[in-house]
């Protein structure tokens, strides 16, 4: 499944925010047209090694490389799509889904102005989640399953090839778990690549290839859905790769202290 | 109401106040946006400084304005970024530092007194100079084609920072050039609405278009629409009521921003109850719990209204119009504040 090139990897990577070493040398990779769930507990560094990946948080120490290219050098971000966890916090300014969409196509148009086309990649990805009826209405009058939407679809508007996604399902009720399910759906069928934190697999259990389970800033073990049935098997070596294999299959969560214990 | 046209200093007046009412609002915005509505205060109090130093070196007031509040505005931008918890203290002392050097500074000057920094405090129309309008045209120039030009970008910025660094943006460069388009524009509208009262005219006619408005480009629009017919009546005013015009726009800009409370309540309702439920079939139907958002505190009100429904799960189909209501209610409120 994965291409010779993985489009994302991390390797030994340690990061720190203040004092505290939150990433203590992970390795996750993300392969071309991959499903990649990052799991666990809370302060387990899931949403760190993603702001690693973005380059919002340092790495004091390994190596990122994106699309084949040291961090360092990367200058492409059209090809990467980042949906930012919900805020609630609302901006002092009204603005309407579709200026919030459009923000996301400056990955592509930086300062040149918006041309026929990015229009209509904005149209296309309010499309894929659904809110294309709501375009011209303030992202404040939405709830929070829309909202979540909308910042799906920003992330779209520049076509990007890797979706990072951090708990796209936050605070989202199941009837909008669904909804958003189908569009991601939608999106790994044309190829895309998704790295998401994920707090329950729910209705995205399906489409995820992989899932890492984070444990005190180690990505502790990996589930591989071809080797499910030796992880079930030996759930003394692999108790929480167990645990987790067992959580997406099941959609429950994996958020408690010992997941093991799901096992 | 004609016959002031005919004085050379009117329509110096007048040009100016048009410059102003139109760039004020266009940065003032952004700052709104990012909730930083007192920024412009912090600039004003600053570029006292530059008007003090302008006296005391015997340079124009305007340019040594400009690069003050411009260093000041920079240095806030840097403690933003840096400031971290203490970073409110700094900006603090950065503002009392403007000010109380400019005071100090305008009394060591030779031909100065706390009298000569009255204009540049509240603004004044008589002495509006042909080289201060050619100084307003050139800066409003630069103000408009940074607020304008470049406001998919700079609302991307002040709408999500992180997410605008992730798109490959040169977030920090906007940054700093919204700091300096700031200052610029608190220099040029000195002259007119005054160093104390500029901020009021960034933020007062945002305020107000976004009581009505559901979009960034109509709030930008409308905001502008307002701070020009402050700016010009306020002058006007200003000129039959013999007071300083930075007095006369701020209240018109205050009672403009009452009117329009007072009227977005029905409108909203009517609005409802043409549009009826666009939500109808969205599975995820809830309570917009950060419905609504106004530079003055007003979400507190409306988050009320719409917060303390039990989420996740759908309501009933009447719950938009009670909402609108609720809304309403809230805006009435704070409509009743503004007049008083």
């Amino acid at each position: 499944m994965a291409a010779p090139q993985p489009v994302m990897s991390l390797r030994a990577a340690t990061a720190s925010l203040g004092a505290r070493t939150v990433l203590r040398g992970i390795d996750l990779t993300v392969g071309s047209g991959e499903v990649v769930a990052l799991l666990g507990a809370n302060g387990s560094g899931k949403s760190t090694a993603i702001r690693t990946v973005i380059g919002q948080v340092p790495l004091s120490g390994g190596e990122l490389e994106l699309f084949g290219t040291p961090f360092a050098r990367f200058r492409d971000w059209r090809r990467i799509g980042y949906v930012p966890q919900r805020s609630t916090a609302a901006a002092g300014v009204p603005a309407t889904v579709r200026e919030v969409v459009s923000s996301g196509r400056l990955a592509r148009t930086r300062l040149r102005p918006l041309g026929r086309a990015d229009r209509a990649a904005v149209a296309r990805a309010l499309d894929v989640v659904g809110l294309g009826h709501r375009a011209k209405d303030s992202v404040n009058a939405l709830s929070g399953g829309q909202h979540q939407r909308v910042l799906i679809a920003r992330a779209l508007a520049s076509e990007p090839d890797l979706l990072i996604m951090d708990e796209p399902l936050a605070g989202v009720d199941l009837a909008a778990q669904d909804v958003l399910a189908e569009a991601l759906r939608e999106q790994v069928g044309r190829g895309t690549s998704v790295l998401l934190v994920l707090h329950e697999a729910g209705p995205l259990a399906p489409l995820i290839d992989r899932a890492v389970l984070m444990r005190d800033g180690l990505a502790e073990s990996v589930a591989d859905p071809e080797r499910l049935h030796d992880l079930a098997c030996h759930p003394h070596d692999t108790r929480d790769a167990a645990a987790t294999a067992a959580a997406i299959q099941s959609g429950l969560s994996v958020s408690e202290a010992n997941p093991g214990t799901h096992a | 109401m004609t016959e002031l046209l005919h004085y050379p200093f009117m329509q110096r007046a007048l040009l100016a106040a048009l410059l102003v009412g139109i760039a004020a609002p266009a940065v003032g915005i952004y700052l709104v946006q990012r909730r930083q509505a007192i920024m412009g205060d912090g600039i004003g109090h600053v570029a006292l400084t530059g008007v003090a130093l302008g006296f005391l070196l015997g340079t124009s007031p305007v340019w040594m304005a400009i690069a003050v509040a411009s260093l000041g505005a920079v240095t806030m931008e840097l403690i933003r970024w840096y400031g971290k918890a203490r970073g409110d203290l700094a900006l603090a002392m950065l503002f009392y530092g403007g000010l109380a050097g400019g005071v100090m500074i305008i009394n060591l000057a030779p031909n100065g007194s706390n009298a000569s920094l009255t204009t540049y405090l509240f603004g004044s129309i008589t002495t509006v100079s042909d080289s201060d309008v050619v100084a307003i045209v050139c800066l409003s120039a630069f103000v408009l084609a940074c607020s304008l030009g470049l406001r998919r970008q700079l609302f991307a910025v002040c709408q999500d920072e992180e997410f605008a660094r992730v798109t490959g943006l040169p977030v920090r460069l906007l940054n700093l050039l919204l700091a300096v388009t700031a200052a610029v524009t608190v220099t040029v509208a000195m002259r007119v609405v005054g160093l104390l009262l500029v901020s009021a005219l960034m933020v007062i006619p945002v305020a107000a278009a976004q009581q009505v408005t559901r979009g960034f480009a109509a709030t930008l629009g409308l905001s502008v629409i307002f701070g020009v017919a402050v700016t010009l009546s306020g002058t006007t005013m200003s000129y039959y009521a013999d007071v300083p015009p930075g007095g006369s726009i701020v209240v018109l800009a205050i009672a403009v921003f009452a009117l329009v409370t007072a009227l977005a309540a029905p409108l909203a309702k009517r609005r409802a109850a043409l549009h009826g439920h666009p939500d109808r079939g969205d599975p995820d139907h809830r309570g917009s719990g950060d419905g609504g958002s106004g530079g003055l505190g007003s979400d507190h009100g409306v988050t009320v209204a719409g917060g303390t429904r039990p989420g996740g799960r759908s309501r009933p189909q009447d719950g938009d119009g009670a909402s609108s209501r609720d809304q309403a209610s809230a805006r009435d409120g704070r409509g009743a504040e503004g007049a008083a």
